[in-house]
């Protein structure tokens, strides 16, 4: 048993950290948030030289061979920076799926230009906020003879702002709600058919939501072998918990540093108000809460990575992120008093950023809600 | 005859239910209906038309004594024109001028000031801001330096104060002043009210986490404020500002709000907006709504109770922090159901959406709200005096440790 980082590791942490804390700062930030694309470009060529978008890739398609752990460490560092570059859509999500779905064509050609930092992807799949709806997809792709013609809705899409292709999770065959028949298609976001409702995120990222109005797909453009998409799509939800509570720990450690240094600091009644013991039990709690989700955390990335129960894994660690992360997130904004609420300190961007990621993949209460479920039937 | 306790309205407070009902109804200017209903963010213009509709009616001043042209209503009259106007999601009535100044310009201001300032608050003719908290004075409130020093028939005012909701739309601002620092912290604090237009007054906005600006910074230098702007003596104004502070506390609470909002998020839950999910299907969702629900029917009760001893004589006292605290967590808790209500379409920002009408919503209409309106709210637990504070006061005032 051993918890510690191995070399490879602890170079990505120390990296990504030298990052963040050199290249990274909250203002540089808020003023990317505000620009159309949303996020810095020459990061992103940075990302590729430092091989971050290789991470996860097979090295047959010029991939570094990273696991998950790996993937876990990076996520935490990038946090602390709150990012808003579309690491996660493009690596986590988008990468991911091809890798695990795609042609060895498509793999060579997509993971190729992706790792390279010349092509963007994003993946559109769920269509509501519950993962047990996951198969619940109403966007369809009807076969023609030489294409699909697709017509649908995806919600608010991560890093379909920046995207070169979308990757569509469409029904091309079988009932709505079953988990076969579905398929994996790339749209080009400019194609006669595909309009975009762009918008900035709660949060400060980008993303879209899309619809498709007969939109023709040429069968070249189907992600690997049609119909049988959906393993490859829950196995990457698996992968997109642990990175995004991975991140969600980096969020809620930077949380607590600044909220105990403002106490520290921060006079009122003649004395630091870290002095009055209810703070003091407050920021206790918060430390608690971080060392708890961070050791689920722990868990849960090592589940997926032995693939054993690794669906409950995810499901408890989300859990345990939601309530952490509300926890820590609101303590923090109490702490601060008015300064918590106001949008020039970054604590309050923090604080916005753990709250969105209880939203996506699942909330407490989605996740929780399931497991309730399996004691009932 | 035996007492039994009941919380029956007699026939005149029955009567008065559908009075209040039938105002909502049809007196409510067809302007602010119409943004309501489509749920848009009210301008501080709209806002004035319906409290010069409560004017008009007599009902602008619910706390107010009757001799200064207020209500004069009881506790049951006043509980019961909350949930009305709750009902009929009528706006808040914006608190600085009619619920926090007035109180002090009717008990502790002089003749003229009453007749010089509280015809016009009661008519929203003119728009009050509050100036109490400093950078560095919040919680300590006692600790203000704004500097208030006399020159002949003038007091002449430097300094800063923080956080002041509304100002930017404010032609008044009551203020606590430093007009002695020889003494205690306590004693040496006036309570002083400055035209907004006075020259050396200026505003710079602070924005929230909602990204939109509703509180501000305000700057003193050199201000001229004429000697009658003092309210009562000076070096009082502590115990004035904590008179006030009672009925902000009882204000901020929000009960029938509160209500409101969960009946209507009961409402939603049974016509789910297309691309939500059935949350009713999720018990530990209809878990948190149901203890919510549990906690906000104490609370109406607990606040009937503290009304209702107001109403026998007894003043609201540090009991009214009860209110405060249970009050804001249960805003928030309403906030978060609303955010897990609304699914992932509270990611969506598009605050424009609830300024404009042309504008096509992202997802169901009141999703892309539910975010911003969680971030903001978390001020309610820091505002009025943070929830630590109040809990101070309960350990110290009420249980006398
Ligand atoms: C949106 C908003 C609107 C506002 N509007 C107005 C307005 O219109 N006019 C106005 O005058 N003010 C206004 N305020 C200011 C508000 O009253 C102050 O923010 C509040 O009093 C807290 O002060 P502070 O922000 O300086 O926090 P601090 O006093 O610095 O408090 C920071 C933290 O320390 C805790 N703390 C402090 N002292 C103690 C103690 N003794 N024991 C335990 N915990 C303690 C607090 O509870 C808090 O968690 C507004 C604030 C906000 C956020």
């Amino acid at each position: 048993m051993d918890f510690a980082l191995n070399d490879i590791q602890q170079m990505l942490q120390d990296s990504a950290a030298k990052f963040i804390q050199s290249d990274y700062g909250f203002e540089k930030r808020q003023h990317f948030v505000g620009s159309e694309l949303g996020f810095n470009p020459k990061n992103w060529s940075l990302f590729a030289d430092l091989g971050w978008l290789a991470l996860p890739f097979s090295e047959s398609y010029g991939g570094l061979e990273g696991s998950i752990i790996d993937l876990m460490v990076l996520q935490t560092e990038l946090g602390k920076g709150l990012i808003t570059e579309p690491y996660f859509a493009n690596v986590i999500l988008a990468g991911n799926v091809i890798q695990r779905h795609g042609s060895e064509e498509q793999k060579m050609d997509l993971l190729g230009s992706l790792i390279a930092g010349e092509l963007k992807l994003a993946l559109a799949a769920q269509e509501t906020a519950s993962l047990s709806e996951l198969t619940n997809i109403s966007t369809k792709a009807e076969k023609q003879r030489s294409s699909y013609q697709l017509n649908g809705f995806k919600p608010v899409v991560l890093g379909a702002v920046s995207a070169n292709k979308i990757i569509v999770l469409a029904r091309t065959s079988g009932e709505f709600g079953n988990s076969e028949g579905l398929s994996l298609l790339l749209v080009n976001p400019d194609q006669q058919g595909v309009s975009l409702n762009k918008y900035v995120t709660n949060d400060g990222n980008q993303a879209a939501d899309i619809t498709f109005k007969d939109v023709c797909i040429p069968f070249s453009e189907v992600v690997g072998i049609a119909d049988t998409a959906f393993e490859a799509v829950r196995k990457v939800y698996n992968d997109a918990i642990v990175a995004i509570s991975a991140e969600a720990v980096g969020v809620m450690e930077k949380l607590l540093s600044a909220t105990v240094e403002y106490c520290k600091v921060r006079k009122q009644f003649d004395q630091p108000i870290g002095n009055f013991q209810v703070l003091q039990h407050r920021m206790a709690d918060m430390f608690m809460e971080c060392e708890q989700a961070k050791s689920m955390l722990y868990y849960a990335a090592i589940a997926v990575d032995s693939d054993d129960n690794a669906d409950k894994a995810v499901s408890l660690l989300k859990i345990k992120i939601g309530a952490a992360g509300t926890a820590v997130g609101q303590s923090a904004v109490q702490l601060h008093g008015g300064m918590g609420v106001s949008d020039e300190l970054d604590v309050g961007h923090y604080f916005k950023r753990i709250s969105m990621i209880n939203v996506l993949f699942g909330s407490y209460d989605d996740h929780l809600n399931q497991l309730v479920k399996q004691y009932q039937t | 005859m035996v007492n039994k306790m009941n919380i029956d309205f007699t026939e005149v407070e029955k009567k008065f239910e559908l009075e209040v009902r039938a105002f909502f109804q049809n007196e409510l200017p067809s302007e602010v209906k119409l943004a309501i209903e489509s749920g848009m963010r009210l301008t501080k213009q709209q806002r004035v038309l319906y409290q010069q509709a409560l004017f008009r009616k007599g009902w602008a001043g619910v706390n107010w004594p009757v001799e200064h042209g207020g209500t004069g209503w009881s506790a049951a009259q006043k509980y019961i024109f909350y949930n009305e106007s709750a009902n009929a999601n009528a706006p808040r009535v914006i608190p600085f001028g009619l619920f926090m100044v007035a109180p002090v310009i009717y008990t502790f201001g002089n003749k003229e000031q009453q007749q010089r300032f509280l015809p016009d608050i009661l008519s929203s003719k003119v728009w009050w801001c509050q100036g109490y908290s400093e950078p560095n004075a919040g919680s300590d409130l006692a600790a203000i330096k704004t500097k208030a020093v006399k020159q002949d028939n003038n007091y002449i005012v430097n300094g800063v104060k923080t956080w002041t909701t509304l100002a930017h739309l404010a032609d008044w601002i009551f203020c606590l002043v430093r007009t002695d620092d020889s003494g205690k912290k306590q004693q040496g604090i006036s309570f002083m009210l400055i035209d907004m237009k006075s020259p050396g007054v200026s505003v710079k906005p602070i924005i929230t986490l909602d990204g939109l600006r509703e509180v501000n910074e305000v700057f003193f230098e050199d201000v001229v404020v004429p000697k009658e702007n003092l309210i009562g003596e000076e070096g009082k104004g502590w115990t004035y500002a904590k008179v006030l502070l009672t009925h902000e506390r009882t204000n901020i609470a929000g009960v029938a709000l509160s209500k409101q909002r969960l009946t209507q998020l009961y409402q939603m839950l049974n016509q789910p907006s297309s691309g939500l999910t059935d949350l009713t299907q999720n018990s530990v969702f209809m878990a948190k709504v149901l203890l919510t629900e549990v906690e906000l029917k104490a609370l109406e009760y607990t606040e009937l109770r503290v009304l209702s001893a107001v109403s026998t004589g007894k003043a609201p006292g540090p009991e009214s922090s009860i209110l405060k605290i249970k009050g804001t967590e249960i805003q928030q808790k309403l906030d978060e159901l609303y955010l897990e209500m609304a699914g992932i379409y509270a990611l969506p920002y598009v605050p424009e959406q609830y300024d404009d009408e042309g504008i096509e919503p992202t997802g169901p209409f009141f999703a892309a709200n539910t975010a911003p309106h969680y971030y903001n709210n978390r001020k309610v637990t820091i505002f009025g005096g943070t929830n630590e504070i109040q809990k101070n006061i309960i350990a110290k005032q009420v249980l006398g440790l």
